[in-house]
């Protein structure tokens, strides 16, 4: 069956998101106010699997070989319905 | 003796890297598409700086995954020397010869100066040409350079003198306020496990001619040679 999963990859708590501070600025210049912002992509990878469990843990493998880098970052991933 | 720089799609480094090898130090230098794989009988491998596959999903990601990568990979397990400078230091890290990586600058914009280096170790085969403590002169041009690694891996880079240098200022004192890119106590080079890979923010082939206004970087490449001489 086609599987289609998201895969949320953000940075790990505490890791510092200079990307996201630099939004929120601009975000504040344009008039608003924010308590939190963080940055995170997401890929839709769509594969041929036997399965959902096979496709998230094909989906985990990518991300542990390239998608994410484990010094940083952590992933996240849902089976689209 | 021979050297090879490794050129990717995007690299824009190559060429200047080469000149420097070739032509100023008179080493036999190939300058390998990355297609081909490496020449037989390389002594030392020089991933050169650029913006390879566009810096597309992080710098240096996609390039650390080709195939080539896996006979870098090898001539680092048989203890040849690595040098990658600027995107080549960041396939480094995604290739893990190095532990850490560079991640967006703290300020996140595109950084391109000269900076001031302290040379920490002088005991590898990159550094063998300065004293330890000396200050350089290197130019940076890099927008994902601020080096991040766990603190207990941070730990053992220090108790291993695996920190090749740090940004300083012309004194040498090493401070938040010369920390360009702010990197973990201030660390733009750094040695891998063996030492015998070097992965390098800032860019020697752009200081290795009087010229240029700094033949710091020279030294580096002299250095490497110098290994090879040595250790055949």
């Amino acid at each position: 069956m086609k599987v289609t999963v998201r895969i949320t990859i953000s940075l790990k708590k505490g890791m510092l998101d200079p990307e996201a501070r630099a939004i929120r600025h601009a975000l504040e210049n344009l008039g608003f106010a924010t308590e939190a912002l963080s940055t995170a992509r997401v890929f839709l990878v769509t594969m041929e699997a036997a399965g959902k469990k096979e496709a998230k843990e094909r989906a985990a493998e990518m991300c542990e070989r390239l998608l994410a880098n484990p010094v940083i970052h952590r992933y996240q991933i849902e089976v689209q319905e | 003796m021979k050297f090879a720089v490794v050129q990717f799609g995007g690299s824009n480094c190559d060429r200047d890297t080469w000149h420097v090898l070739q032509e100023v130090l008179g080493v036999d230098t190939d300058l390998v598409w990355y297609k081909e794989g490496l020449p037989r009988g390389c002594d030392a491998v020089v991933l050169p700086g650029g913006f390879s596959y566009g810096d597309y999903l992080r710098a240096g990601a996609i390039a650390a995954r080709t195939p080539v990568m896996q006979d870098i990979r090898r001539h680092v397990q048989d203890g040849k020397l690595v040098l990658g400078i600027c995107n080549g230091a960041q396939m480094s890290a995604e290739a893990g010869f190095i532990e850490g990586t560079f991640a967006i600058n703290a300020y996140p914009k595109f950084l391109c100066r000269p900076v001031h280096l302290r040379v920490e170790t002088a005991s590898s085969p990159f550094t063998s040409r300065f004293r330890e403590g000396e200050v350089i002169r290197l130019p940076i041009a890099h927008k994902e350079g601020r080096f991040i690694t766990p603190p207990e891996t941070m730990e053992a880079l220090n108790r291993e003198h695996r920190v090749a240098f740090r940004f300083c200022d012309e004194k040498g004192a090493v401070s938040e306020e010369t920390n360009h890119n702010g990197s973990l106590e201030s660390v733009t080079g750094v040695l891998g496990q063996y030492r015998n890979v070097l992965a390098l923010m800032p860019h020697p082939e752009r200081a290795s001619e009087d010229v240029l206004g700094s033949a710091d970087g020279r030294r580096i490449f002299e250095s490497m040679i110098r290994h090879v001489e040595i250790e055949g």
